[in-house]
């Protein structure tokens, strides 16, 4: 059994949500509840590997430790720059581990939902360091990380937001629209998933097969799709989940395909991770040229600050050549995009008048999907 | 302290109408994005030694000059 995948899950996630909804209805805390679904599905789902399983419970034993190591370490000596930074690498450390797979071919700390789990716990060492988290309860911390609606692929959630949902019991009426937002979200999850995402899998398989240059055009504009439909409708179903249990995760995409450009498109995306890398990137990367004045110009700092940002985060998909370019690329087109937003007398003048807009939409989309292409792996294929 | 942050915001937004408007928006009006936001931040550190951390506040808490001026004085 897979997460969001074939009858008998969603057989099992419905028999464990009616007594949700129940609980829901008559104004009870789902805090205890859901914590006991998520232990359920971790258990039936990483059971048929237990490796896996061994591996999700010492990853979780060590970074519970090193968080709260960190947080008793924060109180006693303050902001503390050499103590933050040996915490932050510890805290990447088996992601990194797990990663090295693909070049040293011994597999550590591989279990589903590794590269997700990362974020979480990277982000409360961060905010310890900053002095937002001040305290870390083992049942919040737990119930926040493996929250299994959002476990195995995100959308990824923030720990001060999610205390925020977790903690409040809602009124009757709130707590049904909640939920009858929640089922439609997952119903059209499964339509997106299930018949469009198929359905484009089907075309790009029947594309795959010819080399001639328009098929491999419509190779990438199908695989494009099919990347949206199945990642967005995964999304859908996980954040509809979430809300049936009182968690209002927030949403990964908001119709990426009419971004007016690239910068846009990131807003629209995948947006629970572009925004990670935003607030615990591309920020701090920018605050630190500030305040040691390493490069001249803004447009530097900026162009600099999208280019390592955006590597890090295709370094975050996996060490192969194909995802490094793409971060690569779309790091450069987004400071290009700033350079000419800035620079150019032409934009200024015209950005706002429909033909313009209309053009900058139709090169954003062709950008993108030759991105999606450079992510599929098969740019470098063919090169090759 | 006022008239500081408002030469600040000025500077990093690149528009004199922040210090005219007090309550003018500052992501939806295209003065401020992920770039200026960080500037900003890292500028009342160094200026007033106050830190924010970008990952803290909602955009929504500190979205007009009047909302920055009031976060910084409640937290020096």
């Amino acid at each position: 059994m897979n997460f969001f995948e074939g009858y008998a899950f969603f057989l099992v996630l419905i028999v464990l949500l009616i007594p949700a909804i129940i609980m829901g209805y008559f104004e009870k805390s789902l805090k205890l509840y859901s914590f006991g679904i998520s232990i359920v599905f971790v258990i039936i789902i990483f059971s048929k590997n237990w490796i896996q399983l061994l591996y999700l419970i010492l990853y979780f034993i060590l970074q519970l430790s090193i968080a709260a190591g960190y947080l008793y370490l924060r109180k006693k000596y303050g902001r503390n720059q050499k103590l933050y930074h040996i915490f932050l690498i510890l805290t990447i450390l088996p992601l990194v581990l797990c990663k090295l797979e693909t070049l040293i071919h011994i597999n550590i700390f591989g279990f589903v939902g590794i590269s997700y789990l990362t974020f979480k716990n990277v982000q409360i060492i961060i905010e310890i360091y900053d002095g937002v988290i001040k305290e870390l309860a083992v049942f919040e911390y737990a119930s926040f990380i493996l929250f299994f609606p959002t476990l195995s692929s995100g959308p990824i959630d923030r720990s001060r937001r999610f205390h925020d949902d977790w903690v409040r019991v809602c009124k009757r009426e709130e707590y049904l629209k909640q939920c009858a937002d929640g089922i439609q979200k997952i119903l059209v999850g499964i339509i997106y998933k299930v018949i469009l995402a198929a359905c484009f899998f089907r075309l790009m398989e029947f594309l795959m097969a010819d080399k001639s240059w328009y098929c491999i055009i419509g190779y990438a504009y199908m695989y494009g799709f099919y990347l949206f439909f199945d990642f967005a409708g995964y999304s859908l179903m996980a954040v509809g989940t979430s809300y049936i249990l009182g968690i209002r995760t927030p949403d990964n995409f908001k119709f990426p395909f009419i971004s007016k450009d690239i910068t846009d498109f990131w807003n629209r995306w995948h947006i629970s991770l572009s925004h990670w890398f935003r607030d615990f990137v591309f920020s701090r990367f920018i605050m630190t040229c500030m305040k040691k004045k390493w490069f001249n110009t803004r447009l530097q700092k900026a162009s600099f600050g999208f280019i390592v940002n955006m590597f890090i985060m295709g370094m975050w998909h996996g060490l192969t050549p194909s995802y490094l370019l793409y971060g690569i690329y779309h790091g450069v087109l987004l400071a290009l995009t700033e350079i000419y937003q800035k620079k150019s007398k032409f934009h200024m003048k015209y950005k706002n008048s429909k033909g313009y807009k209309f053009v900058s939409w139709f090169i954003t989309i062709q950008l993108v999907m030759f991105g999606f292409f450079i992510f599929s792996g098969r740019l470098l294929e063919i090169i090759k | 302290m006022e008239k500081e942050l408002l030469e600040l915001l000025e500077k990093v937004c690149e528009d004199s109408i922040v210090k005219e408007d007090l309550d003018v928006e500052l992501f939806e009006s295209d003065l401020l994005d992920s770039l200026g936001f960080a500037e900003l931040l890292a500028e009342i550190e160094l200026t007033f030694g106050v830190f924010i951390s970008p990952s803290e506040i909602e955009r929504s808490e500190i979205n007009t000059p009047n909302k920055i001026i009031a976060m910084i004085k409640a937290r020096s």
